[in-house]
């Protein structure tokens, strides 16, 4: 999100504004377009959004309340639905724990020190964001499904990954991999080391010098990783319909409760759900455009 | 330090501690979660005999579920391209009301769940939808059909277009144009000969994001899709179907040749991109 104003990006404008005065006719400069390829530019992107996104986002919430507003509160606290909302809190929550922790255990070691093999093992980072969700999930499945490399012995003792929460926060866990490290390492090798250096020949810890100076830090940054690896983990489809084995009230989570619904038919349910991960959407966004304010940066994929 | 040190990590001298411990860590972590399960996956493909493999990746329904998905996401990135450059352009250059607004509604298809797209975007185009209803009486048909995989497509990959051109049009110098109007050129050559090149490498980019993304996609898709063996199931479906089915040489096959695909795709757009740094950097 730009946070300049249009003066600060094009001073020139400054200028072309102060000229607006009536009866002071205002000229082309040299690199605006003519009037009308300017509005059919803006004209095509606003209906092209409109008929993309927009539409789509609002139809989510007049088919939520099709049926009226009791309908809608019905199919989001029916048993199934609120089952399938804490199994997707409860695996967003660990797999983001596990993400910020290891996150920023990963970028301590990356961003900090210089070692050879830096950028490759940046790249590898990086790797789950090309990998299809729903090989994300079979490659769970590959080596703890029954049929798995493991799943004879994990059998014999008992423990359930595959088709259980595990496997699930393994899955999420995959598709949400690079979202917090690659917030972190950039901003902290940006940083350097200085800060660190002067706290560790002063005597303090490396741990102290890690909850005092690095930590303050990337805060916002964190916060920022968080927060896209939270709308991801409760957003995730693919991967987790892959392991979950779709048994009601134990192991479908918000968007497979979805499916299931609206491959039933009962399409008013499952857009009522539905509105719940929108909202999520849209308080991610509003957050993140808080975020990037704080952070100062733009926007990126 | 040894575990990091026996894969070839070195690194030089530093007052700051802790690198041994969080470098095993990381190693630990990355491998536990991303490269094992990966190599499981490439392991038991080798469990199959090559004729088997390639029967496999190369029966009719599997090659018709991979065309349909490499060749709807070409198409989808194209679309991408063209309208996401449009909508940087607009964004960056000109200021009218609502742009703010129109910024942001970039960024709904990476935060909205994909699941939930899925059915809006079916719903949207369903017969007695708010568009379908429109399109029906020109005998077209979106939802259960190709052309609906195509919408979901570039629905989920629109903002990796945007977002990656998006700060590159930010930092061109504007002076560069001023300088070739008043050396005669016109807007349309000023833009074609002088904008377009420089960002050239940035549209390339983002189309690859796009198209990479959109190989891969399955939330959004299976819904609209209707999912017609040999017309409209995508590869991903393909091998989920395969995988309920037990079949699990078949869904590994098929995932390991979209596997290597992808990372084909990603060794490219790495490439890209640092072939882009070494243009910018270098004017």
């Amino acid at each position: 999100m730009s946070l300049l104003t249009a003066e600060q990006i094009d001073p020139a404008l400054a200028v072309d504004r102060a000229q607006e005065r009536p009866g002071i006719r205002r000229r082309r400069g040299a690199n605006d377009d003519p009037f009308v390829v300017k509005w059919a530019i803006i004209l095509v992107a606003f209906a092209f959004l409109a008929l993309f996104i927009v539409l789509p986002l609002i139809n989510v919430f007049v088919q939520a309340f099709s049926k009226g507003r009791e309908a809608y509160f019905a199919a989001i606290t029916e048993p199934v639905a609120v089952s399938a909302i804490t199994l997707t809190l409860t695996v967003a929550a660990i797999s983001v724990v596990l993400n910020t922790v290891f996150g920023l255990i990963a970028a301590w070691a990356i961003a900090k020190f210089q070692f050879r093999g830096k950028s490759f093992l940046i790249s590898l980072v990086d790797l789950p964001f090309s990998v299809s969700p729903v090989i994300a999930g079979l490659v769970f499945v590959l080596l703890f499904g029954l049929q798995g490399i493991f799943g004879p012995a994990l059998h014999a003792s008992d423990i359930k990954i595959i088709f259980a929460l595990p496997g699930l926060v393994l899955a999420t866990v995959f598709v949400t991999f690079p979202f917090i490290m690659r917030e972190l390492i950039p901003l902290m090798q940006e940083q350097g080391t200085q800060e660190e250096e002067a706290a560790i020949l002063l005597g303090a810890s490396g741990l102290r010098t890690f909850w005092r100076i690095t930590l303050p830090n990337v805060k916002w940054a964190l916060l920022y990783g968080v927060l896209l690896c939270n709308a991801r983990a409760m957003g995730e489809f693919g991967a987790v319909s892959v392991v979950s084995g779709h048994i009601r009230g134990e192991t479908n989570t918000m968007p497979l409760h979805i499916e299931i619904l609206y491959n039933e038919y009962q399409f008013q349910a499952s857009f009522a759900v539905a509105t719940l991960l929108a909202g999520l959407a849209i308080v991610t966004l509003i957050a993140k455009a808080f975020l990037e304010s704080r952070i100062g940066k733009g926007n990126r994929p | 330090m040894s575990g990091a040190s026996a894969i070839g990590l070195r690194r030089y001298r530093s007052v700051i501690p802790g690198f041994g411990i969080t470098m095993g860590i990381t190693i630990l972590w990355l491998s536990l979660i991303v490269l094992i399960p990966l190599a499981a996956l490439f392991l038991k493909t080798t469990e199959l005999s090559l004729d088997r493999f390639v029967q496999i990746v190369t029966s009719d329904r599997v090659l018709n579920a991979l065309r349909l998905s490499f060749g709807l996401s070409l198409a989808a990135a194209a679309v991408n391209l063209v309208f996401g450059s449009l909508i940087v352009w607009a964004i960056t250059r000109y200021t009218f009301p609502g742009r703010r607004i129109l910024d942001a509604l970039i960024d709904i298809p990476f935060a909205l769940p994909t699941a939930v797209a899925g059915i809006a975007l079916t719903n949207l185009y369903a017969e007695n939808g708010w568009l379908g209803a429109l399109l029906a009486p020109l005998g077209i048909k979106v939802s259960f059909t190709p052309l609906g995989i195509f919408v979901a497509l570039v629905f989920i990959g629109l903002p990796f277009v945007v977002r990656t051109v998006q700060p590159v049009l930010e930092d061109l110098d504007k002076e560069l144009e001023e300088v070739a109007a008043t050396l005669g050129a016109s807007r349309w050559t000023a833009v074609s000969r002088v904008v377009l090149p420089t960002i050239f490498p940035a549209l390339l980019t983002g189309f690859a994001l796009a198209f990479a993304r959109a190989v891969g996609e399955y939330g959004s898709v299976i819904f609209i899709a209707g999912n017609l063996p040999n017309v409209s199931e995508i590869a991903p479906l393909l091998i989920v179907i395969r995988l309920e089915e037990f079949r699990y040489a078949d869904a590994t096959a098929i995932a390991s040749v979209m596997l290597i695909a992808s990372f084909i795709l990603l060794f490219i757009i790495n490439w890209l991109q640092r072939w882009s740094e070494k243009r910018v950097g270098g004017q």
